[in-house]
């Protein structure tokens, strides 16, 4: 691993207008020192992988509190995938069923953090899925 | 508020308390260095007559029913009747609704209120692109009159009130709840309720927007208009603090906010030609009842307080109904944790109950599986029932603001209020709620990373979260939308627009178009749009081309 810093695209995709915890979460990474990008709300699978693709980074972090995740999360992973960005790391967060939880990680979405979370967990579990490339 | 002499002897006494207690903190340290409420308002020891001495009971507290109704909005509050137990529901078809709500009427809820899925409240139909996945899920999917005749099936709407979480297409929600009532032969002028109709706390902290702001307004002010005429004794909005707080807000910073997005809402009613009294009477709130108890009643009292002076100094207002601040309470969902979710029952009890010592008109009590899911049918009888112990068993209900007096709570309704006019002050000079989303975006979220900070660093203890912590299996029986919800929405589109009189759903929507671009009332072109089974997708997707969407400000 380079000294560079990760980058990390906080997005909210679909239409849920809860971003009080991407926001917690953007500006968590940023204090441990990560270049946190945030993209706002109302943001389509497409976007999101377009915006990962400009922006370069390294993680995208995807945060669905409406109950759309099992639509929206895999999307970005395949759209990631078809723009031969799959080495990107996909995180999610948000109210997200434990049931709903292993067919997302089949997906590709590889960590769900769901309410109780602490942002130490999330920073470290960024720092150490990087380090391992 | 007392005798001074009165006063002088409490105060030496006082004097020699503190000594006792210093000695004491020497000896033995008290639990934390400083206690401060959730808004960073510091807790004395003690309360005593001292500390509230300069208040005026005349001026300050008054009667319940008279101004400046800090001890409430009726003279004898729930002594004559309760407040409204009313929970907020809605999930996948208008036919899963509808069974929830008569399921709710017959376990003695009082009122309904319905939550509408995401693409109704962004004025999508169920089959636009962007409506992918979210069908149904947070709430129930309306796309035309034919699913609100569908939700309110056998649910006589001269009987029930019921209120309605929608805000930009606000007022194409109310036309198909006035179509509704008509086909049941109820009218207008006997119809109850609440729209929220409150956009500016979307684009500070809930995002269901859609118009810019000031097109937006110009609906709120024509549904204003509108009903003062014809639905008399329906809420127009729903003034929110309700979500600024979910978005991490304090409480001062609820209250400010608030009731600056309601003085933007009088002003804009006032210029576009309205006389105060004539809609004012109508405008209720919506609040949080979040986990530190007595600032949570202390809230409640100050925004009463305060909207009062604001209504006759600022504003004017002289009908008595125009000065008083009636609301809705829910419990805080943010404040509900995924871990030991059966203790949720607890805090949302505690909440309720800071709501009703608060003098709240209505109220929802959360499910303990909030956190996890939509509410389980089990999980939100726990909490109607929870509503019901207040109200029928601990008697808290019998007397008016039975804290009122208290030294410690007049203390900080005092301090609320003060704290909150600072704020309502910085966003005046900033030209008002409108022009201050920016800045109040930011406040909000320093409150919501600190107190973020506060439990992680142990300064803010949450049960089961950073302390007691156990690992207990996950609930089971939590409730999933069908995901077929979205087809079946689809289906019933389809067959929609090959059966009704399209010619006729054109001319009406461009009618809509042209009306847009006047300053005539919308409000009985929407009606009749939705009579023509014109859908809620249509009916925004012309106001879209005429005013354009809002674009968000990145703000972090």
């Amino acid at each position: 691993m380079s000294g560079k810093p990760i980058r990390v695209l906080v997005a909210k995709p679909g239409l849920d207008g809860h971003d009080r915890g991407a926001k917690v979460i953007a500006q968590a990474l940023r204090d441990a020192g990560m270049e946190v990008i945030y993209t706002g709300l109302r943001q389509t699978p497409d976007q999101i992988v377009g915006a990962a693709l400009q922006e370069d980074v390294d993680v995208v972090a995807l945060s669905c509190l409406s109950g759309a995740h099992m639509h929206l999360f895999p999307a970005v992973v395949e759209g990631l995938k078809q723009q031969n960005a799959g080495d990107i790391l996909v995180l999610g967060g948000g109210i997200i069923p434990e049931e709903d939880i292993p067919e997302l990680k089949a997906k590709g979405i590889a960590e769900i953090f769901t309410p109780g979370t602490s942002t130490v967990d999330v920073i470290n579990h960024i720092k150490q899925k990087i380090a391992q490339r | 508020m007392f005798d001074k002499d009165l006063v002088e002897k409490i105060k030496a006494g006082k004097q020699k308390y503190n000594e006792k207690l210093d000695k004491l903190k020497s000896k033995r340290p008290e639990r934390q260095p400083q206690f401060v409420t959730d808004s960073g308002i510091e807790i004395d020891t003690l309360y005593t007559p001292e500390e509230i001495e300069y208040l005026s009971y005349e001026n300050d507290l008054g009667f319940p029913g008279s101004f400046p109704y800090t001890r409430g909005v009726q003279p004898n509050m729930y002594r004559g009747r309760y407040w409204t137990m009313r929970q907020y529901a809605g999930f996948g078809t208008a036919e899963e609704t509808n069974k929830r709500f008569r399921y709710l009427l017959e376990q003695g809820q009082t009122g309904l209120s319905v939550a509408f899925d995401l693409p109704t409240q962004i004025g999508y139909d169920s089959d636009h692109q962007l409506a992918m996945g979210e069908v149904g899920k947070v709430g129930v999917a309306i796309d035309s009159l034919l699913d609100m005749e569908t939700l309110f099936d056998q649910i006589p709407l001269d009987k029930v009130s019921t209120s309605m979480t929608i805000n930009s297409p606000a007022a194409i929600l109310l036309a198909m709840y006035i179509a509704v009532a008509e086909k049941q032969g109820v009218k207008a002028d006997q119809l109850k309720g609440t729209i929220q109709n409150d956009i500016l706390k979307e684009y500070i902290a809930r995002g269901t927007y859609i118009f810019p702001p000031d097109h937006s307004m110009r609906l709120i002010t024509d549904i204003f208009e509108y009903c003062a005429k014809e639905v008399p004794s329906w809420n127009t909005i729903s003034i929110s603090g309700y979500h600024i707080r979910e978005a991490g807000s304090t409480a001062v910073q609820e209250v400010a906010f608030t009731l600056a997005d309601g003085i933007a809402y009088v002003q804009a009613a006032i210029n576009a030609g309205l006389d105060v009294d004539a809609f004012a009477p109508r405008l209720s709130f919506f609040f949080n009842a979040h986990l530190n108890f007595f600032e949570e009643v202390a809230k409640f009292r100050a925004a009463r307080r305060l909207w009062a002076r604001v209504m006759k100094e600022r504003f004017g207002a002289k009908d008595p109904k125009s000065l008083m601040l009636r609301f809705h309470t829910q419990t805080a969902g943010c404040t509900l944790t995924a871990q030991q979710p059966d203790v949720n029952i607890m805090r949302v009890a505690f909440q309720a109950l800071s709501a009703v010592l608060g003098g709240t008109q209505s109220l929802h009590t959360n499910s303990r599986d909030e956190a996890l899911a939509l509410p389980s049918e089990s999980s939100v009888l726990i909490a109607l029932r929870t509503q019901q112990v207040i109200g029928y068993e601990i008697g808290v209900a019998d007397t008016v603001d039975p804290l009122g007096g208290s030294y410690f709570v007049e203390k900080l309704t005092d301090e609320i209020e003060k704290r909150a006019m600072d704020y309502i002050k910085k966003i005046d000079d900033i030209g008002g709620a409108p022009k201050a989303i920016d800045f109040m975006q930011k406040e909000i979220q320093k409150s919501a990373y600190r107190y973020q900070q506060d439990i992680e660093s142990g300064k803010k203890t949450v049960i089961g979260v950073n302390k007691f912590q156990l690992d207990t299996d996950k609930p089971k029986d939590l409730l999933k939308v069908d995901p077929e919800v979205g087809k079946r929405q689809e289906a019933k589109l389809a067959k929609l627009r090959s059966e009704r009189d399209n010619e006729k759903v054109r001319s009406v929507l461009n009618q809509i178009k042209q009306v847009a671009q006047t300053s005539e009332n919308l409000m009985p072109y929407f009606i009749e749009a939705v009579k023509s089974y014109a859908t809620l997708g249509e009916i925004c997707g012309v106001l879209r081309e005429v005013y354009g969407e809002y674009q968000q400000q990145i703000v972090f």
